[in-house]
């Protein structure tokens, strides 16, 4: 922000490579890492807030000034909103829950497969 | 009056309502990311709920998905091009860019398309089975909304044709290009929550 008229737009080439390069990571921390798989889910899901937040600070000038405090107060709250709803979601209706695949008749034998997977 | 211009704010916030109305689209953005935040909940719960359609795991594909990815991405970073290339006051330069980002926009549509048609043959359809009809209602949600942005381009184009740079129309292409970076912050979630976990597990 701090010139408009500069001809080469750098924080929107930074933001770019940035998230090209976090996006190259992110799949291949999934498809060829050999992590755990709790740990990749960990690692895509902080690569993917990172990008989201470069794409809030380098392309959508979230902290210019025109609009005052407005824009990130709403996207602080709605990331809060979003975070309450899948997580408590997760938790209440999924947490200890086993699902038996297709299985039809629940033995305790095959839940115990289904909680190793 | 030029030298004072470069310190003030963008044209887009000099008046009282070009700035209320972006301010009014942020609360907008809010409301949308707690729309797709009930939809990631919703799939998130009904992962793994495939019944007897096919997996997940064995219908995405890494090559498609990240190439969507990437499409979506490069039009996101023109889309911010064009916001610039207003902000130095280049009309030419805004509809190009923009032009770029709507054929983008358009491209990835058809990817999706295409996708949905393929998974489709495969036996997983919006009835099949309670995950799929999560994964679509999800994905679809995001294809409409680069749907409608993609129309909402369109017309954006048409009207800066006819009437150049103004602190109306500055404001609009703002406001879209607001929009445009939202639908990739959705997508990145979409790419990570969605497709790189559904091939993970």
């Amino acid at each position: 922000m701090a010139n408009q008229s500069r001809k080469i737009p750098i924080q929107h080439i930074v933001g770019f490579a940035l998230s090209i390069t976090l996006t190259l990571l992110a799949a291949w921390t999934a498809l060829r890492s050999s992590l755990p798989v709790m740990w990749i889910i960990i690692a895509i899901l902080t690569m993917a807030v990172l990008q989201a937040a470069i794409q809030l600070f380098m392309f959508m000038h979230i902290t210019e000034r025109g609009a005052g405090h407005a824009p990130w107060n709403m996207m602080f709250h709605a990331a809060v909103i979003a975070v309450i709803l899948v997580a408590g979601s997760l938790f209440t209706m999924s947490f200890g829950f086993h699902y038996d695949n297709g299985g039809g008749d629940s033995q305790p034998e095959q839940q115990q497969e289904q909680h190793q997977n | 009056m030029s030298t004072e211009e470069s310190n003030a704010k963008p044209l887009e916030y000099r008046t009282e309502s070009g700035e209320l109305g972006i301010v009014g689209f942020w609360i907008f953005l809010a409301a949308e990311i707690a729309l797709f935040g009930t939809l990631f909940a919703t799939y998130a719960v009904l992962f793994g709920r495939t019944a007897d359609s096919p997996l997940p795991s064995d219908l995405f594909e890494p090559g498609s998905v990240l190439i969507m990815t990437f499409i979506l991405l490069i039009s996101s970073f023109t889309c911010g091009i064009a916001i610039h290339e207003m902000r130095r006051g280049s009309v030419k330069g805004l509809v190009i860019w923009l032009a770029i980002t709507l054929v983008l926009g358009l491209s990835f549509i058809g990817l999706e398309i295409h996708e949905f048609i393929l998974y489709a043959h495969e036996g997983a359809t919006l009835q099949s089975s309670a995950y799929w009809s999560a994964f679509f209602i999800l994905a679809g949600t995001h294809g409409v909304h680069v749907t409608l942005g993609s129309g909402w381009a369109i017309l954006l184009l048409i009207q800066f044709a006819q009437r150049g740079i103004t602190s109306i129309t500055s404001r609009k292409v703002f406001i879209l290009g607001l929009y445009w970076h939202f639908l990739d912050v959705v997508w990145i979630f979409i790419f990570t929550g969605v497709y790189l976990i559904g091939m993970v597990i």
